[in-house]
C-alpha cells in the first residue's frame, strides 16, 4: 500500500510535452528520498486539459500540478512528497485560493464535466489490466454471461437510448437488434478507431487511457449478436493507443477474458487489430471493412447494410471507440441510470476535443444538453487575448459553424443538426474575430478534395469545382453568380453523393453561407477579407503618425516594398508588397496595419 | 504527389528481402492480410517501391495492380523515399485555427520543398498531416517522432538548424 499515489499523464499531448523524462525522473528522484515504499509512480491516460500538459496529480489530495518541468521534479519530491507541502508556484493557478489549495474536481474545468466513456482516463494506469479490474472492469461481461440473454443485452441499449458517438446518431441498440437476426455461420463486430476528423482526438485519449473498456464492450457486442471475432481498425497514426491496445488485448487473452470459453459460459471471442493507413473516407462504414478485408478503402451503396452482409460479406456491427467505453457502464448501473443524462432524444454524455482559440483546450465529457455558452465560458475558460468568439465548429468536415447568435444552444443531436452543423465525432473548434469563415470553409473543402474516394462523380469532381469557387472569392475574382452556382452545387453534392463523405461535405460551405454570408459577399463585392486572413486582398499601410523611422522594416522586407530614411515616417510600395506580414510582426510601434 | 526523386534507384539488400519473405509467408493465410504485409514491408524499407509490391505480388498471388491501387490509395504508403528527418506539420484545424498553414509554408520556402519531396541531398522530407492528437499544442510539426509544440513562424529555422 502507498500512501500516496502521482499519476502522471502518458497521453499524447502530454507526452509530446516531455511527460515521459518526468516520470523517469520522478522515480530517481522518489527512490533518491527513500519513499519507493509509501510513494506510487503512474502513467495514466489523458487527464484532459491537454494546454496545461505535462500534467502531474498528487493525491489521495488530487493536487494539480501542471506544465511540469524536470528540473521541478527533486523540489516537488522533496517538498510536497516528503515534507507533504504543495510547491504553490508549480501548481495549476486556479486551484491556488487564499485558504488553501482547491483539488482539481473543484475548478471550473472538471466541476461541470460527467465522465462517463472517460472514468477511467487519467484515473489507472492503462498497461494494467489489473487497475481495470480493480475499477469494476470486466463486471459487465461477467454479468452480461452469467445472468443475461442476448435479447436482454439488447434490450438494454435499446432503453438506454444510446446513440452511435461517431456522428451519425444511429441507436446502437437497434444496429445490434438488427445484426442478431440475420443468421449466419460468422458474424463480426467491429470497433471503428480511425478517428479522421481533423482536430478530434477523444477515441485517442479512450483507447490510450482505458482500452480495455472498448475491448469489454466488444465482447458483450460479440455476445449479443452471435459473434466470436472482433476487430479493432485503428489509425496508425497513433502510435500509444496501437500499444496499449496490444497489451490490453494480450493481458485480456492471458486472464482468460478474451478467447475461448469466456468465464467458463462456452462464449468464444478473441479480437485482432487492423491499422488504418490514412484515408478519412475509411471512418464510413462500408468503406472501412472494405479496408479490413485488404483493399482499396472505397465505400458500395447500401443495402445491403452491414447488418446484413458486411466484412467478408458476413453480419457485422460496426461502433464507435466512444460508443462502446459507454457500454459496460450501461450494463453495470442499468438503462434507466443512462438515461436519466441527458436531452430527450440524446441520452448520456458526450466527449468533446476543445481546440483552437480557446484557453483550456483539451478533452471534455459533459452531459448532453449542455450548451455551448457553458462549454466555452466555464469550462473552456473564454477566448484567449481578450478576442471576440465567432463561432465554434463541430463535426469538422461534415459538420457546420455555431455562431455567436446559437450561443445558448443546449447541445445534442437533433438541435445540432437544426442549425445546420452536426455532432460528429466531437471535434469542437473555436474560433475568433481573427478568423475569416470562407478561408475555413476553403480549409475543410481542400481536406474533402485530398481524401474524396473518387468512387463517385459528384463527391470527386463537385467538390473540386467548389474549391476552385472558393478560392476564386478569396482571390477576390469572384462574383455574385459564383455564389450562387457555389450554392446550387453543395445542394447537388449532397443529394448525389455515394456515401456519407461526400453528402455532407458542403455543410461547412452550406453553414457559413447561413450565418456569415455577409463575409462572403464583402469578399466579392468590395474585394475585401474583414478578418484580415486572405492575402490576395490585404494591403498594408504604415500610419506615418506613428513611424519613428526606425528603419526595422525597411530591412525585413524581403522584396524591399518599404522604403524612407532615418527618423522619418516610411512608405509601403503596394506595387511590390508581398503581403508576407513580416514588417507588422517586426514593428515596436504598432504603426503598421493591415485592411 | 510529385516528386523530384524520381529516379531514386532501388537499393533493397538480401536481408531485408529475406525479412519481408518472412513476413509474407506469417502473414499471407490470414483474411485480409495485404495492407499488414504492405505495412511491414513499409517498415522494413522505408517505403514501397514497385520491385518491393512485385516480391509481395509474387509471394502471394495477388495481382500487381491491385496492390499498385492500394498503395496510392492511403497517404501512410509511399512510393518514392523519405529524408533522414522526416518533418510533418499539422495542418489539423485546430493547428490550422493557430496559424500552422504559415509554419509550413515557411518550411516549404526554407527547404525548397513542397508536400511529400525531399531535398536533394536526402536530408529532409515535407508533409502535411492531419492531427497528431497533440491539439493542446496546437500548432506542432514532428520531425521523425519527435514533436515540437506551441510554435510560432520564427521558431522554425532554429528547429530546423539543430538538424
Amino acid at each position: 500500500m502507498f500512501r500516496s499515489h502521482v499519476l502522471v499523464c502518458g497521453g499524447t499531448g502530454c507526452t509530446s510535452s516531455g511527460s515521459a523524462e518526468i516520470i523517469k525522473k520522478l522515480e530517481e528522484e522518489v527512490k533518491k528520498n527513500g519513499l519507493e515504499n509509501e510513494v506510487g509512480v503512474v502513467r495514466t491516460g489523458c487527464f484532459g486539459l491537454c494546454a496545461l500538459g505535462p500534467i502531474m496529480i498528487v493525491y489521495p489530495e488530487a493536487t494539480f500540478y501542471s506544465m511540469v518541468k524536470v528540473e521541478d521534479i527533486p523540489e516537488i519530491v522533496s517538498e510536497h512528497l516528503l515534507k507533504g507541502r504543495p510547491v504553490k508556484r508549480l501548481l495549476y493557478d486556479e486551484t491556488v485560493t487564499e485558504t488553501g489549495v482547491k483539488s482539481l474536481g473543484d475548478t471550473d474545468f472538471y466541476k461541470k464535466q460527467h465522465r462517463v466513456a472517460l472514468r477511467n482516463c487519467g484515473v489507472i494506469n492503462p498497461e494494467n489490466i489489473e487497475e481495470y479490474i480493480g475499477t469494476n472492469g470486466y463486471a459487465a461481461l461477467g454479468k452480461v454471461l452469467t445472468e443475461m440473454t442476448p435479447d436482454d443485452v439488447i434490450q438494454t441499449l435499446l432503453d438506454s437510448g444510446l446513440r452511435g458517438r461517431g456522428g451519425g446518431g444511429f441507436p446502437t441498440g437497434l444496429k445490434w437488434k438488427l445484426a442478431k437476426g440475420n443468421d449466419a455461420d460468422q458474424k463480426y463486430v467491429c470497433c471503428n478507431a480511425d478517428e479522421g476528423d481533423p482536430g478530434a482526438f477523444m477515441d485517442r485519449s479512450v483507447l490510450e487511457g482505458d482500452p480495455h473498456a472498448v475491448l469489454e464492450a466488444m465482447a458483450i457486442a460479440g455476445y449479443a449478436i452471435g459473434a466470436s471475432q472482433g476487430y479493432i481498425y485503428v489509425r496508425a497514426e497513433y502510435p500509444i493507443a496501437v500499444q496499449r491496445l496490444q497489451i490490453a488485448i494480450s493481458q485480456a487473452r492471458e486472464y482468460g477474458l478474451l478467447g475461448k470459453n469466456i468465464f467458463e459460459s462456452g462464449f468464444d471471442f478473441d479480437i485482432d487489430l487492423r491499422l488504418g493507413a490514412g484515408a478519412f473516407v475509411c471512418g464510413e462504414e462500408t468503406a472501412l471493412m472494405t479496408s479490413i478485408e485488404g483493399n482499396r478503402g472505397e465505400p458500395r451503396p447500401r443495402p445491403p447494410f452491414p447488418a446484413q452482409k458486411g466484412l467478408f460479406g458476413k453480419p457485422t456491427i460496426l461502433n464507435n471507440v466512444e460508443t462502446y467505453a459507454n457500454i459496460p457502464q450501461i450494463i453495470l448501473n442499468g438503462a434507466e441510470w443512462f438515461a436519466s443524462m441527458g436531452t430527450e432524444k440524446s441520452k448520456g454524455t458526450k466527449v468533446f476535443a476543445l481546440g483552437g482559440k480557446i484557453n483550456n483546450t483539451g478533452l471534455v465529457e459533459i452531459p448532453m444538453g449542455t450548451t455551448l455558452r457553458e462549454v466555452i465560458e466555464e469550462i473552456g475558460g473564454g477566448i484567449p487575448n481578450g478576442k471576440k468568439f465567432k463561432a465554434a465548429q463541430t463535426g469538422g468536415p461534415s459538420g457546420g459553424c455555431i455562431p455567436a447568435e446559437h450561443f445558448d444552444i443546449p447541445i445534442d443531436y437533433d438541435n445540432l443538426i437544426s442549425i445546420g452543423s452536426m455532432m460528429g465525432s466531437g471535434g469542437l473548434i473555436v474560433m475568433d474575430e481573427d478568423d475569416c469563415m470562407v478561408d475555413i470553409a476553403k480549409f475543410f473543402l481542400e481536406f474533402t478534395v485530398d481524401e474524396s474516394c473518387g468512387k463517385c462523380t459528384p463527391c470527386r469532381i463537385g467538390t473540386k469545382r467548389m474549391l476552385e469557387i472558393l478560392n476564386k472569392i478569396t482571390d477576390g475574382q469572384a462574383t455574385m453568380e459564383d455564389l450562387d452556382k457555389l450554392e446550387e452545387l453543395c445542394y447537388y453534392i449532397k443529394e448525389n453523393s455515394l456515401c456519407g463523405l461526400g453528402q455532407t461535405a458542403p455543410n461547412p460551405v452550406l453553414s457559413t453561407l447561413k450565418f456569415f454570408r455577409k463575409e462572403y459577399e464583402a469578399h466579392i463585392l468590395d474585394k475585401k477579407c474583414p478578418a484580415g486572413v486572405c492575402k490576395a486582398l490585404l494591403s498594408y499601410s504604415i500610419d506615418p503618425e506613428k513611424c519613428r523611422g526606425c528603419t526595422l522594416c525597411s530591412r525585413v522586407c524581403p522584396n524591399n516594398a518599404i522604403t524612407g530614411t532615418l527618423k522619418e515616417p516610411h512608405v509601403i510600395d503596394t506595387t511590390k508588397c508581398v503581403k508576407c506580414g513580416a514588417c507588422m510582426e517586426k514593428c515596436r510601434f504598432g504603426a503598421i496595419s493591415r485592411k | 504527389m510529385g516528386s523530384k526523386n524520381h529516379g531514386v534507384p532501388f537499393a533493397g539488400t538480401k536481408e531485408q528481402e529475406k525479412q519481408l519473405l518472412e513476413v509474407i509467408h506469417s502473414l499471407k493465410d490470414q483474411q485480409g492480410a495485404l495492407m499488414p504485409i504492405m505495412q511491414k514491408a513499409q517498415d522494413i524499407y522505408g517505403y514501397l517501391p514497385i520491385e518491393v509490391q512485385t516480391i509481395i505480388s509474387d509471394e502471394t498471388g495477388i495481382p500487381l495492380e491491385k496492390i499498385y491501387g492500394v498503395a496510392t490509395f492511403y497517404s501512410q504508403f509511399a512510393l518514392q523515399p523519405k529524408g533522414q528527418y522526416q518533418i510533418s506539420v499539422c495542418l489539423g484545424t485546430a493547428c490550422y485555427v493557430k496559424g500552422s498553414g504559415n509554419i509550413y509554408s515557411k518550411i516549404s520556402e526554407i527547404l525548397g520543398i513542397e508536400d511529400g519531396e525531399c531535398t536533394p541531398d536526402g536530408k529532409f522530407s515535407l508533409d502535411s498531416c492531419r492531427c497528431v492528437g497533440a491539439c493542446g499544442l496546437a500548432p506542432v510539426l514532428m520531425i521523425n517522432d519527435e514533436v515540437f509544440g506551441r510554435l510560432t513562424v520564427d521558431d522554425v529555422k532554429g528547429i530546423l538548424e539543430k538538424y
